[in-house]
This record gives structure tokens, sequence and C-alpha cells, in this order.
């Protein structure tokens, strides 16, 4: 399984999101400390579910990188998060 | 890990400056562009702030992520209080929100 995919399935058990995007943005940053040669280090994630309503961006993010724990401490380096609730303007 | 004696360190620097960015390389040669990015944006306001360098202390570079219970660098602090990340700060730059909470504050701005 792919970082992106683990990634992914991880958002998916934790918050059940009504829409949610990863994207993989390594390659904007090959060469750049933190980025490794096989990839998959930069991602981006768009992800809109019921628990982030009444949540301030920083407890919203905070929820995520919870759930991605294991992967930020061992593989991920960087992780752009925009996290609405339904309803939101994304 | 409140006995962390970089929290010390840390704390001290977030009371004696009303704005403290927490990044890599400094406001003049930022090394990563997440923290470039936030350092522009102040810089783009007006807004006088110290750059923490965590590229040139491993313990403190470890140390923020858990004294913020945040992750990843850059982070903005506001006499004090923790604001966010890069995606944070520039949200809000976006929406008018990070002008907002900078005067809110009373933190001076240069015109």
């Amino acid at each position: 399984m792919t970082v992106a995919e683990t990634l992914e399935r991880a958002l998916q058990a934790a918050f059940t999101p009504e829409r949610l995007e990863v994207e993989d943005e390594s390659h904007k940053h090959v060469g750049h400390a933190g980025a490794r040669p096989e990839g998959e280090t930069h991602f981006r994630v768009t992800i809109v579910a019921a628990a982030f309503a009444g949540k301030s961006r920083v407890e919203r993010s905070r929820m995520v990188h919870e759930a991605l724990a294991a992967l930020l401490a061992s593989r991920i380096h960087a992780l752009s998060i925009t996290a609405k609730a339904p309803g939101e303007s994304a | 890990m409140s006995d962390n004696p970089v929290f010390a360190s840390i704390q001290k620097e977030i009371e004696d400056n009303s704005v403290v960015l927490f990044m890599k390389g400094t406001p003049q040669f930022p090394q990563c562009g997440f923290s470039s990015m936030v350092a522009q944006i102040l810089s783009h306001m007006g807004v006088p702030f110290k750059g923490v360098n965590v590229l040139a202390n491993d313990t403190l570079r470890q140390g923020i992520k858990e004294f913020s219970n945040w992750p990843t660098i850059p982070q903005l602090y506001v006499k004090g209080e923790f604001v966010g990340g890069c995606d944070i700060v520039r949200e809000m730059y976006e929406a008018g929100e990070l002008e907002k909470l900078l005067d809110d504050k009373g933190v001076a701005r240069a015109a």
C-alpha cells in the first residue's frame, strides 16, 4: 500500500468524510530538505466531515494530526490541511 | 514531558516577544517554503516578529512540536498564544482574520 493510500484509509476510518482529496505534492519538493528519492513525503489533504463542525482551525488540524500520528512520525514530512465542516465553503 | 528543559526557553521566548515565528532558517534566509511563506505574510503586513531558527538547535526542533502539540514547522505565536502553521496563517491572512487577531491583541504594525 502506498503512503497516500494509507493516509486516505486512516482519514476515512477516523472521520467518514463527505469529501476527501489526498494529493501527493512531493514532486514539487524534490531535492528539498525532507524529500526522499522514493517520494511520498509531502501531501495536501482536503477533507469535509461533520466532526469538524464548531471546531477551530487549530482543533481541526490537531484532529487530523492525531488520526495520522503514526504516519507523521515516520513517513510524512509535510502535510497541508484544509478541513471543513459540511456546508462551509472549501 | 512538562519537565522537558527546552520548554522553559520556549515559554520565555513567547512571553518576551509579541510575535514569534518558529521556523526553518531565518526571516532573511528561510530554508523551507512553508516557513518562507509565513515570514513573507508577516513582513508584508508590517508585523515586527522574532524568527527562531529551529534548524540551529535539534532539541528545540523536537521540543517545539511537543510544546505546541503540533507536528510541523513553522509555528506562529502571538502574545504567547499558538496561532497555527502555514495553512492556518495563510487562510487567516486571506480571510482578514490575521489582521483582526493582531489588532485585537494590540500588536502594532508598520503602515
